[in-house]
Parts: structure tokens; sequence; C-alpha cells
């Protein structure tokens, strides 16, 4: 389980350029819906084929902010606390088309540990995420007060 | 269609306000595929030293997506919903969203910028308690995307 102190990383032993990690994580029509209930983002684009395809997407896509809490998972599981994330910013780079064929979208997150910064002991990683080949965050960047 | 521009500037003063719930917590992790305990578990949090079960960092945006829909359907705006894609969002924390917190919200458009037939709407929502104490800025850039 992720939260015990033991296997939480600590501001001294962590190095620029260390790995944080790097995972898989799939995004299916169902994980769409419920992410729409949780947010209240109920935008069509996110739901409804026939309205994404007529408006000039690909398919149904993720919402962006699933996407980014997604990769923000691989952030605070590595810190142990997801209260150590005092700021995290991304861009939508490109769309995740989660077609309705059983297996859905595939994102493949990793992040890097960028700077340090002594006084405020905090870190920044540096996240990359990609969906078929294509990056669909950038400038995704996540400063982690550790302790 | 292009969005006004005249609409950079304005200010969407607080209109209600957001209790933090645990179920609302718990829904929004579970949402997102996580299964940390600080978003379940008033005795995990604590023990990370936080007052009670915190919220992912993300769940800010449900909070300041409220606030900044005023501006996506302030008529002046010229805001198509269906062509709204997003395109930049971060978040500032003082400190996380925690159980029980009364929340405010301010939102100003900050920018509005056209580019490749494209209209780009730059928002910031000031997130704090009733009481007035600044919690969590979130700023957040909406793509329109232009007719064919």
């Amino acid at each position: 389980m992720t939260g015990t102190p033991a296997t939480r990383p600590s501001f001294d032993t962590v190095a620029v350029g260390d790995t944080v990690a790097e995972r898989s994580f799939t995004l299916q029509r169902l994980d769409l819906v419920k992410y729409a209930g949780a947010s209240g983002d109920f935008n069509v684009i996110h739901w409804n084929e026939r309205v994404a395809t007529s408006v000039g997407l690909p398919n149904v896509i993720a919402h962006g902010m699933l996407t980014m809490a997604t990769a923000g998972r691989l952030v605070t599981d590595w810190a142990g606390d997801p209260g150590a994330v005092v700021e995290y910013g991304v861009r939508f780079t490109n769309m995740v088309p989660v077609p309705d064929d059983g297996v859905g979208a595939t994102v493949v997150v990793s992040g890097v540990v960028a700077t340090k910064d002594d006084d405020a002991r905090t870190v920044r990683v540096d996240l990359t995420a990609t969906c078929d080949g294509s990056k669909v965050l950038g400038r995704a960047q996540a400063v982690v007060r550790l302790p | 269609m292009a969005v006004n521009p005249d609409i950079v500037g304005r200010e969407y003063p607080p209109e209600s306000v957001y209790e933090v719930s645990r179920e609302k917590i718990a829904e929004f992790a579970t949402a997102i595929g996580s299964t940390d305990p600080a978003h379940f578990d008033g005795d995990a949090a604590r023990a990370l030293g936080h007052p009670d079960v915190i919220a992912p960092p993300t769940f800010a945006v449900v909070i300041a997506q409220r606030s900044e829909a005023r501006v996506i359907r302030d008529p002046e705006a010229g805001i198509d919903y269906s062509r709204v894609v997003h395109g930049e969002e971060k978040f500032v924390h003082r400190r996380p969203i925690t159980v029980g917190d009364v929340l405010v919200t301010t939102s100003y458009v900050d920018s509005v910028r056209s580019a490749g037939g494209h209209s780009m709407v730059s928002t910031r929502s000031e997130i704090a308690t009733q009481g007035g104490e600044p919690v969590s800025t979130v700023t957040s850039t909406i793509v329109v995307r232009g007719g064919e």
C-alpha cells in the first residue's frame, strides 16, 4: 500500500535525474463515465460518439483532466502522500481517443526528478505521458514537498 | 465564431459555497483510479500530518470548473461548449483540500487569444475558505475549436 512512511522518499536521498516510476494506465469508456459523474464535467465529447465525431473528433476522447489525474497518481504514489503535491501543471498536447472496443486507450506515464529546491525542500518531477506513441501531456510538471 | 475578447478582465465573484465531503473525495479518488488511503481513511491521513481525509491534487478542478462554467455560459463570451477542448491546467496548493472545508471561488478571465482559427480562453480561479484563507489557485486554458 502507499502512504506508509517507510516507503516514502526523503528530500535528502532523492537526486536530480532519479526515475520516479514508469507505468501504463488503461482508460475505458466506463472510466470516462465515472470521471464525468465524479467531476461534473458532462461535455458530450467525453461520452457521445455521435456528437464527438460530428464536431470533427476521431472518437470519444478522455477528459484531459482524467489523463492529468492519472499521470498525477505516478507522483502521489511515489511521494506516499497526495498532499505533498504543492503544484501540478500540464498542457494537453494531443487527445486520448477512447474507442468502444473492449480495450480502450493505454496511457504510458513516466517521471524523473528534474530539479531540487533546497530552501523549500521540494523537488520538481517532470512527467511524460504518451498514448499510441503520441505525447498527450506537455510541460507536465509536479512540485512535491518531501520530508 | 471567435470568442469575444471584451470578456478579458471580467471577474466572477463567489455565488455559492462548496462543502468538501468525505463521500465526494472518495468518489473522485475512485474515479481517477486512486486507492491511496489518505483519500479514504482519516487515520491514514492523520498519520501523514493532515487533519483529516484530503482530496487528490486535481480535485480542485471540480470546484474551479463550477465557477469557470459561468464564463462558458456568459452569453457575451460566445463560447460553443461542444467545441471546447482543454488546453492547459495548473494547480498551486497552499495546503491540500480537506474534508470539512467550506470553500468559495472567484474566477477571472485572464486572456482571450486567437490562433489558427481557434480561440484560447485562459481563466484563473482563486479558491479560499469562507474565512478568507487562500487554499488553491487553478489556472486553466480552454481551446474553442473554430468552425470548418
